[in-house]
C-alpha cells in the first residue's frame, strides 16, 4: 500500500469505524483509482448505477406485481404461468430479474426464499438485497429452521401451516406473493400496493393488515 | 467446492437481526463498491459464474467475517488481476504503475439504464429433451469436487421429487472454470425436510433447489 492508504488504515483515531471497515474503504478507494487512471470505469457511470437503486428499482416494483396479482385474476395467472413476462408488463426488467418466478402464498402453504451459496435476490422487483438476506445467519438457518428464523422477524406461523422455502441455486428469481389481506375488497391496486412490505415478498413478512397501513 | 459459502445447516452463525427502515447504502464506500463491481462486470471479461466462484474461493475466515460487499471487493480484486487489467502492485499502491489490458466495453454513463434493463440472460438452447419430468423420483449427486458447483452440500445424495422443468441454463460448474457454458435442463426438486435433516426435522417443511441435470438421477 502507498503511504496515503497505509497512513489512512493507521489512522487509529481518524475514523470512528474499526480498523477492519477501515482496510475495505482503502481496498475500494484504491480499485477506484486505479480504475479512474487507467480509464476502465466512468465515475459517472457508478453514481447512476447508486441512483438507479436507489431511486429507481426497489421493492415498490414487486408490490406493483403484488397488487395487480391480488385484483386481476387473469394478471395473477399470467404471473403463475410466465412471472418474466407479467412482470415485464409493468416494465419491470433485466439484471437479477431475467427469469423471474412467483409463488403464491396460500391458506395451508407459507413460501420463504433464500440463497444459501450466495446472495442470489430478484433485483429487478425487490432492489438491492438487504444485509441479513445476503448474511451467514440468515443462509444458515433458513432451510433448517425456517420457524426460528420466521420468529426473529416477529412472525409466528400456525404449527398446522406447511413451509416451503425456495433456495435460489439456480438462475431463477422468486417473489412471494404474500395473501391479500382480509377487508381489502374495496382498495385500489395503488392501496393495496401500500401494503406489500420487501419481507412479505422475502416471506420473513406478511402483507400488511389494512388497519396497519401507512 | 466445499467452501465457507456453503452455509445451509450450519449452526452457531447468531441471529438474523433485521434492521428496521435498513438503508440500502450504510456508508459511502458501498455505494462505490457496487458501481465499481457493476462497471467491471461490463468488461464482458468473465462470467457471473466465474465471479461466484472467486468469492467462494476467499478464506474461509476472511468470508465469514466480511460484508458482502467487501466479499465483491476482495472477489474483484481477483477477477482484475486474474485477466490483467490491474497488478497487485498497482493496487497496493493505490496508482496505476501501466496500462494493462483494454476491456471489450467500458460502462460510461449513458449506457447503465440500457445494461441494467437487459441484464444477463442466461437461458440456452439444448438440443436433447429433458430426461425426468415433473414428479419423477431423483437422487441428488454425491460429490465433493474442489471447483464450482450450485449443488450445496445439505442436498447431495437426497431422495426428492422433480416439481417443475424450467427449462434449459448455462452449466455453471463448467462456465466458472473457462469450459464453455454447456447448457443443460435445469429442475426445481422438492425434499421433505426429514430426507434431508433426519432425526429431529421439521415435519411441515419442505426444502426446494433448482439443480442442473448432470446433479440427478433416477430412483
Amino acid at each position: 500500500m502507498s503511504e496515503h492508504h497505509r497512513g489512512h488504515d493507521d489512522d487509529h483515531g481518524h475514523h470512528h469505524h474499526d480498523n477492519h471497515f477501515n482496510d475495505v474503504e482503502a481496498r475500494v478507494k484504491a480499485l477506484e483509482t486505479v480504475l479512474s487512471e487507467k480509464g476502465l470505469i466512468d465515475l459517472a457511470a457508478i453514481d447512476a448505477i447508486v441512483d438507479t437503486y436507489e431511486t429507481k428499482v426497489g421493492p415498490r416494483n414487486g408490490a406493483r406485481v403484488v397488487a395487480r396479482a391480488w385484483s386481476n385474476a387473469d394478471f395473477a395467472d399470467w404471473l403463475r404461468r410466465d412471472a418474466t413476462a407479467a412482470i415485464a408488463s409493468l416494465g419491470f426488467t433485466g439484471r437479477q430479474g431475467e427469469h423471474m418466478r412467483a409463488v403464491f402464498n396460500t391458506p395451508d402453504t407459507h413460501n420463504l426464499i433464500v440463497c444459501t451459496l450466495c446472495s442470489c435476490y430478484p433485483w429487478a422487483v425487490l432492489g438491492l438485497p438487504p444485509v441479513w438476506y445476503k448474511a451467514p445467519p440468515y443462509r444458515s438457518r433458513a432451510v433448517i429452521d425456517p420457524r426460528g428464523v420466521l420468529a426473529e422477524f416477529g412472525l409466528e406461523l400456525p404449527v398446522d401451516k406447511k413451509i416451503r422455502v425456495w433456495d435460489s441455486t439456480a438462475e431463477l428469481r422468486y417473489l412471494v406473493v404474500p395473501e391479500r389481506p382480509d377487508g381489502t375488497e374495496d382498495f385500489s391496486e395503488e392501496a393495496l400496493a401500500d401494503l406489500v412490505t420487501r419481507d412479505s415478498m422475502i416471506g420473513t413478512g406478511l402483507a400488511l393488515s389494512r388497519q396497519a397501513k401507512p | 467446492m466445499n467452501g465457507p459459502h456453503d452455509l445451509g445447516g450450519q449452526h452457531g452463525l447468531g441471529p438474523i437481526a433485521p434492521e428496521k427502515d435498513e438503508p440500502y447504502f450504510h456508508a459511502e464506500w458501498e455505494k462505490r463498491a457496487l458501481g465499481i463491481t457493476l462497471s467491471c462486470g461490463a468488461f464482458g471479461a468473465w462470467t457471473i459464474d466465474e465471479s461466484r466462484h472467486a468469492r467462494e474461493s476467499l478464506p474461509p475466515a476472511t468470508y465469514l467475517a466480511a460484508s458482502y460487499y467487501e466479499i465483491w471487493t476482495r472477489a474483484l480484486e481477483t477477477l482484475l488481476t486474474r485477466h490483467g487489467f490491474v497488478t497487485q502492485a498497482e493496487l497496493d499502491d493505490g496508482h496505476m504503475h501501466e496500462k494493462g489490458r483494454e476491456p471489450k466495453r467500458v460502462l460510461k454513463a449513458d449506457m447503465v439504464a440500457g445494461v441494467l434493463a437487459r441484464g444477463g440472460p442466461c437461458d440456452r438452447p439444448v438440443a436433447t429433451p429433458p430426461r425426468f419430468g415433473v414428479g419423477d423420483r431423483v437422487r441428488t449427486k454425491n460429490f465433493h469436487p474442489e471447483t464450482h458447483t450450485r449443488l450445496p452440500r445439505y442436498a447431495r445424495a437426497k431422495v426428492g421429487v422433480v416439481e417443475a422443468v424450467q427449462g434449459n441454463f448455462v452449466f455453471p460448474d463448467d462456465n466458472a472454470h473457462g469450459k464453455g457454458e454447456n447448457p443443460q435442463w435445469v429442475y426445481t426438486v422438492v425434499f421433505d425436510a426429514g430426507e434431508i435433516w433426519g432425526e429431529g426435522a421439521d415435519q411441515s417443511l419442505t426444502v426446494s433447489i433448482d439443480a442442473w441435470e448432470s446433479y440427478l438421477e433416477h430412483v
